[in-house]
């Protein structure tokens, strides 16, 4: 199971979706991509099947979490699987839009 | 956690889009390009050995690649200003080597010979001929990793490296843009200076938000408002100075406004209400932002939004009004509290010191650690206050503040008070030696085309909105006052040259 902490980059081993951990709770979890583990980026991550249950996808730049909000990823690379943490799905987070700045 | 990885998914989701254009060679570059050039420079900065990056240049296309390309090989980015003289050049230089430095032709040949620099000539840097080799790896994804380092301008003695890791800067750009939310046709006018907190986060920004950079090295406002023309610029973001520049520029001038321009933010400095106000009324589209940041907190930590701006501008309510000089409240994820000497938290309305917490915030110098408390809070030196309704207000620097017989006098109070007087065009307040009450107020002031300021009406003019201990005890008329390049006004100057004129 790869080192969930704040900056890692994770793999889909499903698509070609990929994650970078915004907040990781202080318990070890595994995340799931379409029903698989991820995988660290720059590991190695063994080829497999999505589940059609785990497919609604993830986008580019949208952020998910755990209901209990512990765990925060960003979507760098869309993919067609869906985040889960212990089978439950991941949900997108709400961001606001703030005027420009800069 | 990099900022490579921003401008890689920028990247990945619209590659050819252009990212960078200098205005003054017209050159471009896509975001596919940008990622790819950055991928060969960082391996020819990790060949040199160099541990970092410095950028001594006006902004042009090597200055995000300069960015991206430290980010890339794993060193910080070190932007130095490029107005400093070569002896103040060679002393920061010796600071940060072994060095790889993007600069000047001339420069490059002038500093060359200094140990541990490597001079790699702006145009060189850009010769795709000249970095042959693709970096091999991914970049780190290490959080704690530097991104960059910024020389303050020191107030006292020795510049102070701000740091500034690649944590900061991300939490800063996920909690404040939408990732790819700029539309094909829009495009970003950038003038503030490649060293400034502020030319940095207009950089990530801009490239988290997918959106085209128009780059202006050197700012006057006719160029200003040419390029905001040429290149239909939607965005952009000044210092209180320019604006007031531009402002009186389109005063003048008989064609119609920036129908283009949708957002104008500013900050880096106190606006004067009527220049603001100005601005509001000469370009009635556009959606006004005050931003206010500082290089220790990542840029912006508090916003006043448009909305704000149009419902102070309208009111009657003298309160509301008020907050068209307000920055607004903190983003999300930052939290702003204002506190008394001796560190207790203050009460809406009530004067103190701005302290701010957020993952943002690395209040972290070279050689000297963190600056922020055990509980995260920095302190930033700034002096304001909190409204009812949480609308923050700065009041000056907390070392500004003028202790005039055991009370604390807020300068810019008393500036808002001189500036709203129809003579005066422009006031800095400072305390000054006196043998009486330990400190005493006085105005350096600059008077409106044709108009003459008479001191005596000017004092009873503050007496009558203040108390008499904040009346300025001397005043003198000056052609201008003295500003940095951003804008800010320099205290320390305008006070010396008081106590000389009080010697006279």
């Amino acid at each position: 199971m790869p080192e969930l902490k704040s900056g890692s980059r994770l793999k889909s081993a499903v698509c070609e979706g990929e994650v970078m951990v915004v907040s990781a709770p202080p318990a070890d979890v595994e995340i799931t991509c379409g029903g698989t583990a991820m995988f660290a980026s720059g590991g190695e991550g063994v080829a497999a099947e999505i589940d059609p249950e785990q497919a609604v996808g993830i986008a580019i730049g949208k952020r998910y979490i755990t209901e209990d909000e512990s765990l925060e990823v960003l979507c760098v690379k869309a993919g067609q699987g869906s985040l889960a943490v212990d089978g439950a799905l991941l949900l997108q987070k709400d961001t606001k839009k703030l005027p420009k700045t800069d | 956690m990099n900022i490579m990885m921003l401008l890689e998914m920028a990247g990945g989701v619209f590659p050819d889009r252009p990212a960078f254009t200098d205005c003054s060679s017209g050159q471009s570059l896509t975001y596919a390009q940008l990622f790819e050039a950055a991928r060969y420079r960082a391996a020819s900065v990790r060949a040199s050995g160099a541990e970092r990056l410095v950028k001594l240049d006006v902004s042009n296309l090597g200055t995000p690649l300069s960015l991206f390309t430290s980010a890339w090989a794993g060193v910080p980015y070190v932007p130095l200003n490029y107005r400093l003289t070569d002896t103040e050049i060679e002393a920061l230089l010796k600071r940060v080597t072994p060095a790889y430095l993007v600069t000047q032709a001339e420069r490059a040949v002038r500093l060359g010979g200094l140990d541990g620099v490597l001079p790699v000539s702006s145009a060189a840097f850009l010769a795709d001929n000249l970095h042959p080799h693709p970096v091999a790896e991914e970049w780190s994804m290490d959080p704690d990793e530097i991104a960059v380092l910024l020389f303050t301008s020191g107030t006292t003695g020795e510049p102070k490296a701000a740091v500034l890791r690649h944590k900061h800067l991300v939490a800063y750009i996920l909690s404040s843009v939408e990732f790819a939310c700029a539309e094909e046709q829009e495009a970003a006018l950038v003038c503030v200076p490649p060293y400034h907190i502020a030319g940095i986060a207009a950089i990530l920004s801009s490239v988290y938000s997918a959106r085209h950079v128009i780059q202006l090295p050197n700012f006057t406002p006719q160029a200003w408002l040419e390029a905001a023309r040429k290149y239909a610029v939607t965005t952009a973001f000044l210092v209180p100075t320019m604006l007031a520049r531009i402002v009186d520029h389109l005063e003048g001038e008989s064609t119609a406004g920036l129908p283009h321009l949708k957002n104008l933010s500013y900050g880096g400095g106190k606006m004067p209400l009527s220049v603001i106000h100005k601005a509001m009324q000469l370009l009635p589209d556009t959606d006004f932002s005050n931003a206010y940041g500082l290089t220790e907190t990542s840029s912006t930590i508090a916003v006043l939004g448009p909305a704000e701006h149009r419902t102070a501008q309208a009111s009657d309510d003298a309160d509301v009004r008020r907050r068209l000089v307000s920055v607004g409240q903190p983003l999300p994820g930052v939290e702003i509290e204002i506190r008394n000497d001796q560190g207790e938290p203050l009460g809406p309305g009530e004067r103190g010191e701005i302290y701010v917490r957020g993952e943002q915030v690395s209040g972290e110098y070279e050689g000297r650690g963190s600056a922020t408390d055990a509980d995260g809070w920095f302190a930033t030196r700034d002096a304001g206050s909190i409204d009812e309704q949480g609308y923050l207000f700065l009041e000056g620097r907390a070392d500004d503040v003028i202790v005039r017989g055991g009370e604390n006098l807020s300068p810019g109070e008393i500036e808002d008070v001189l500036l709203a007087h129809p003579a005066v065009l422009d006031a800095a307040v400072v305390g000054v030696p006196d043998e009486q009450w330990g400190e005493g107020v006085a105005a350096a002031l600059v008077a409106r085309k044709g108009m003459q300021i008479d001191g005596v009406e000017l004092q009873a003019y503050v007496k009558e909105q203040l108390r008499s201990s904040r009346v300025p005890q001397m005043i003198a008329v000056w052609d201008e006052l003295p500003y940095n390049e951003t804008g800010k006004l320099l205290r320390r100057v305008v006070k010396a040259r008081l106590i000389d004129q009080s010697v006279d």
